[in-house]
């Protein structure tokens, strides 16, 4: 069995290098195939009805006109008379038919009687949500009401943050054909080889009979794990229509109702310090809401785990609202938001510099001299010594600049994933994975493992992904791919050359142990005079094949030490506010974050600027409005729910911590650790630019213009 | 969208006739950006659309006896890229507040100042003036970006950011209807509809927004708060135009964008400013007076004080011009 190590640092040739990702070209012009891309013959269009009001009975539903419209295959009542409605947006009906614009018309056409409920969409003051709260239960750890007494100076505050929704670029959806006992699957999903077992569930049949096919997918954040209700939706009107297939993706006004969302957080927090700046107690009510089921439970005090006197008071509001998903690094970024926020106005009432006071308190994180050198590295790069002023000292005039701190963890350990590497005779090469490339460069370091391994060029290695006859390989989520997918590569290849080179040993005069694959050769190690071009050895193969797997598994990964979890960051933002207008501008936000071994630096960073946008727009845009009189989202498109453009972005730097230590850890997955601190520096720096604390994100104009003149709630 | 008849006449003439007396009937159709949203969302649902961009003369940009004549059908990029829109800073900066290529390819002069108000409960369905169930939407719902002025019925700001610069650079708009053709203030062509059957701007269904005639200018400029530089309403805007004597202001116009149903204009602020000299006072004076009978909804109090800047701001903008 061969060792399966990583190359050391300083002999690869392919990883390290930060290559481009391949499937950028077709996506820029526009070739790469989406689900809403596919067409099928025959294809027919799904469109669906749903619910206006956030709370009601469905008291009857007539679906006749719809079903005699001409041009109209198939009508499935999904909410059925007698049906509790829980939030606006709810699939009463779908239709298919030959056209959209048939489907469309059709559905207009269903009459449907409600019986209107109250409803609670508003959970952000928890006084008034009444029995809509569940609470968890009160956590107590040490002697707080000691250590608040003990304490030099406490800090008391009120922060949160509304629901966010994802905003997946590509709406949730599918082309799908349920024909006889098979279904083909032209899916959206991070789930390539877990969403058909999903969906076979949903329609009680034998998972092995559902196909599920994706190239690319426009975004998934958390929120397309499952096959959805219009996954089974849209197979049963392929059914009823003889087979054909259906396309039905979610308009975007659904998309952002129903398609998932981010739980809310909010917290009344008490913290208690010694002088000297350590913190001794925390306190916190908090409570947030992902829906009817209530949910989201941010794990604060975030990173500073350990302080040692503490109370929690958690809970869960149940408000008339599409239902919560998975949200990149889900939990964490509020999390981070509040403590960050709390911590920050402790340093301000201590009169101390907020490094200073991260720093301190750092031995009550799991990993206190990463977040030390993060924060000095952080600093430097944004030249936090000339910079930074105490709060509120920002100087004369409008615009105020200020600068502020976050901070994140998370995990990141490879998925479970297999992999199946074939070597023609011709010398071609096939890496096959059940996986999914999510926008992430996922294809792009799959082949530059391969590559890595074979000593091949990157464009020697075909890869196949996105189709479940591929080997199983874990869904996209908890930053996982990277790690699992490029140690079962790495595996699989290797296994696949072990091969090779027995094959070839005789004939180059050595032990196949002794054989190394570079430059496109297979060579006795260290010895270009004695090899064989790659090709010159597949021939060898004659009529066969080699195909070989390779498994990362999550339980034995550790003590191999391809991949590894567990990381921290640190963010600093550096921002300008209008203090007349109360609009607020990022200036730069710097971002240091340890990563383990960095297979692509280029896509690595990507992965951080993509992070850190996303997270800008939470600090200063976003949040999902609901009516409190009709129920109903007011911002139910890309208009009013509002996103960071280019211009609005300011400068990124991002440092990854690259290096031999760092290295030695393996793979660790990147995706979700930089959307984490961004939040809580911007809050933070807004804080020390005007000198008083906006509670609430997005900072928006009237919340800004609201903190500086006392009118906060 | 509900299915439609298409019409794309060549003349004026046609496209008249081809719209009815009745709003809803038929709709015309210049770059689309607006209306093609209206139709998706079944806000306006037109039997019949008159495509009016094959109608030569409704283009191009020209200088007349009266000042500058822009085409109806004039887009936002063909206005940045004008030279004679030039002396006229506060057209070009409410054009570049539309702040998306795309809509600035597609979008014209006479789309802007017909486009539909943005309120979200308008656009949700529930009509002009928001009301159902016996309640005011905008009053009791969510109304972080509605009017603060205002004493009719209606709540929504109105949409154009092209209306308060011509406003106070004294535009004349010329519309064509069965009967020939009529001019009308900048001023007179936005109104505060009493009822939902009402509209916003003072034209009938069969008539066509032609050309806009922009008079020549002393000094103008157009402030707007924005919270992002990506496509976005304005907060708030204000334009400004002022003819000196010497060193002080003969007479200003001072009109304020995205507050009202109408765009507005700060008549006790104008008078406040005959005969000053634009100093920082003067102009912060002169944004109080702006905004004195503003009356802020449960959650718009923060538009008060950004019409207040808007107008700073754009009189001491001008007075640099
Ligand atoms: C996210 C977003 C942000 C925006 N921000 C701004 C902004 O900040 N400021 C701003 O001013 N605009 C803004 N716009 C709106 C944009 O400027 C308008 O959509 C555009 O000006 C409409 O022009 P059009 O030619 O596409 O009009 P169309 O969509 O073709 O028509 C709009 C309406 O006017 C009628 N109409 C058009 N031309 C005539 C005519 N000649 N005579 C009579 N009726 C006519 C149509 O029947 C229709 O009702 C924004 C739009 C979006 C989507």
């Amino acid at each position: 069995m061969p060792e399966y190590r990583w190359p050391e640092m300083s002999q690869r040739r392919v990883m390290g290098k930060r290559l481009s990702r391949l499937d950028g070209p077709i996506k820029a012009s526009g070739r790469a195939k989406f689900s809403q891309d596919i067409n099928r013959p025959g294809m027919l269009f799904g469109a669906v009805l749903a619910s206006p009001y956030a709370h009601a009975r469905v008291t009857s539903i007539d679906i006749s006109a719809a079903e005699k419209t001409k041009g109209v295959t198939a009508v499935k009542v999904t909410s059925p008379a007698g049906t509790e409605i829980q939030w606006a947006g709810t699939e009463i009906a779908a239709v298919a038919a030959a056209t959209e614009e048939i489907a469309r018309d059709a559905v207009r056409k269903i009459k449907v009687d409600y019986e209107v409920l109250p409803h609670v969409v508003d959970e952000s003051d928890i006084q008034k949500a009444g029995n809509r709260v569940k609470a968890a239960g009160e956590q107590v750890t040490g002697d707080p009401d000691q250590a608040f007494k003990d304490a030099d100076v406490v800090s008391e505050g009120f922060y949160g943050c509304p629901v966010l929704t994802h905003c997946c670029q590509e709406t949730h959806g599918q082309v799908i054909q349920w024909q006889g006992e098979k279904i083909e699957f032209w899916s959206t999903t991070q789930a390539v080889s877990d969403i058909g077992p999903d969906l076979a569930r949903n329609l009680k049949i034998p998972a092995e009979n559902i196909h599920v096919m994706q190239e690319h997918i426009g975004g998934a954040f958390g929120s397309k794990f499952a096959s959805d209700r219009w996954g089974a939706e849209a197979a049963i009107l392929s059914k009823s229509s003889g087979g054909k297939p259906v396309k039905l993706h979610l308009e975007r006004n659904l998309e952002q109702m129903i398609a998932g969302n981010r739980p809310s957080a909010w917290m009344r927090a008490k913290l208690g310090a010694k002088k000297d700046g350590t913190l001794i107690a925390w306190q916190s009510q908090s409570w947030a809401t992902g829906g009817v089921g209530g949910g989201g439970m941010p794990p604060i005090p975030y990173v500073y785990t350990n302080i040692p006197n503490r109370r929690l008071n958690h809970s869960a509001v149940s408000t008339n609202a599409g239902g919560a998903r998975a949200w990149r690094a889900p939990n964490h970024p509020q999390a981070s938001f509040l403590t960050a926020s709390a911590m920050d106005d402790m340093a301000a009432k201590l009169q101390m510099d907020p490094i200073e006071f991260f720093s301190k308190n750092a031995g009550y994180s799991a990993r206190p001299e990463t977040y030390r050198r993060q924060l000095v590295k952080a600093a430097e790069m944004i030249e936090w010594k000339k910079r930074w002023h105490p709060r509120g000292e920002a100087g004369a005039g409008p615009l105020k600049r200020g600068l502020g701190v976050g901070f994140g963890t998370w995990g990141g350990a490879g998925h479970a994933s297999q992999c199946r590497t074939v070597i023609h005779a011709d010398g071609s090469v096939e890496v096959e994975l059940g996986s999914q490339d999510l926008g992430t460069g996922t294809r792009t370091i799959i082949s530059m493992v391969a590559a890595e391994s074979l000593g091949l060029p990157i464009q020697a290695v075909k890869l196949n992904i996105g189709d479940n006859r591929y080997p199983r390989s874990g869904s996209s989520g908890g930053s996982t791919t990277v790690g699992g997918v490029s140690s079962s590569t790495r595996k699989s290849t290797l296994n696949a050359l072990e091969k090779l080179f027995e094959l070839v040993a005789p004939a180059l005069g050595a032990p196949a142990g002794e054989l190394e694959a570079v430059g496109g050769k297979i060579q006795v190690k260290g010895n270009p005079a004695k090899s064989l071009t790659w090709r010159a050895a597949c021939q060898k193969l004659g009529g066969k094949t080699i195909s070989e797997m390779g498994v990362n598994d999550p339980k034995l990964a550790p003590k191999e030490g391809l991949n590894m979890g567990g990381v921290g960051g640190v963010q600093i933002a550096d921002v300008e506010v209008d203090v007349e207008t109360g609009v607020v501008k990022l200036k730069k936000l710097v971002a240091v974050h340890d990563c383990g071994l960095i297979i692509n630096p280029k896509t690595a960073e990507s992965q951080v600027y993509g992070a850190i946008i996303m997270s800008i727009c939470g600090a200063l845009y976003e949040e999902r409005i609901l009516c409190g009189v009709t129920g109903r989202m007011l911002n139910a498109d890309m208009e009013f729910y509002k996103l960071a453009g280019a211009g609005d972005i300011g400068e990124i730097v991002c440092h990854l911590e690259i290096d031999p230590e760092n290295d030695k850890r393996g793979v660790v997955g990147l995706g979700e650790p930089p959307v984490v601190p961004t939040m809580g520096a911007i809050a933070n720096a807004v804080a020390n630019a005007i000198g008083v604390r906006v509670p609430t994100v997005p900072l928006t104009s009237d919340k800004v213009l609201a903190a500086l003149e006392g009118r906060n709630a | 969208m509900q299915a439609f008849e298409y019409a794309s006449p060549a003349t004026l003439q046609e496209a008249i006739a081809l719209l009815g007396p009745k709003w809803g009937e038929a709709a015309v159709l210049a770059g689309g950006t607006d209306l093609i949203s209206l139709m998706k969302d079944y806000v306006d649902t037109p039997k019949r659309v008159v495509n009016i961009k094959g109608i030569k003369e409704l283009g191009g940009i020209s200088k007349a006896a009266a000042g500058l004549r822009i085409g109806a059908l004039v887009t936002f990029d063909e206005m940045l890229a004008s030279a004679d829109l030039k002396l006229y800073p506060a057209i070009l900066a409410a054009v570049r507040g539309v702040s998306s290529p795309q809509i600035r390819n597609m979008g014209t002069v006479g789309g802007d100042l017909c486009q539909r108000p943005r309120c979200w409960y308008f656009r949700g369905g529930f009509g002009l003036l928001a009301r159902h169930e016996g309640k005011n939407l905008v009053e009791d719902g969510d109304n972080r970006y509605h009017a603060i002025f205002g004493d009719g019925p209606a709540r929504f700001v109105s949409a154009s950011s092209l209306g308060p610069p011509l406003i106070a650079l004294g535009a004349r708009i010329t519309v064509a209807g069965p009967a020939g053709n009529r001019t009308v203030t900048a001023e007179k062509f936005f109104v505060s509809p009493k009822s939902d059957s009402d509209r916003e701007i003072a034209i009938k269904p069969n008539e066509i927004v032609t050309e806009i005639t922009v008079p020549a200018a002393g000094r103008n400029a157009t402030y707007e708060v924005r919270q992002r530089e990506a496509l976005d309403w304005p907060l708030a805007t204000a334009s400004v135009a002022l003819r000196m004597k010497g060193s002080s202001v003969a007479s200003a116009r001072i009109v304020l964008g995205h507050v009202a149903p109408t765009p507005w204009v700060a008549a006790a602020a104008e008078k406040f400013l005959a005969g000053k000299s634009l100093t920082q006072d003067v102009a912060e004076e002169a944004g109080k007076t702006a905004a004195a009978d503003a009356k802020a909804l449960s959650g718009n109090a923060y538009k008060v004080q950004l019409a207040k800047v808007a107008v700073k701001r754009a009189l001491l903008a001008a007075a640099k011009a």
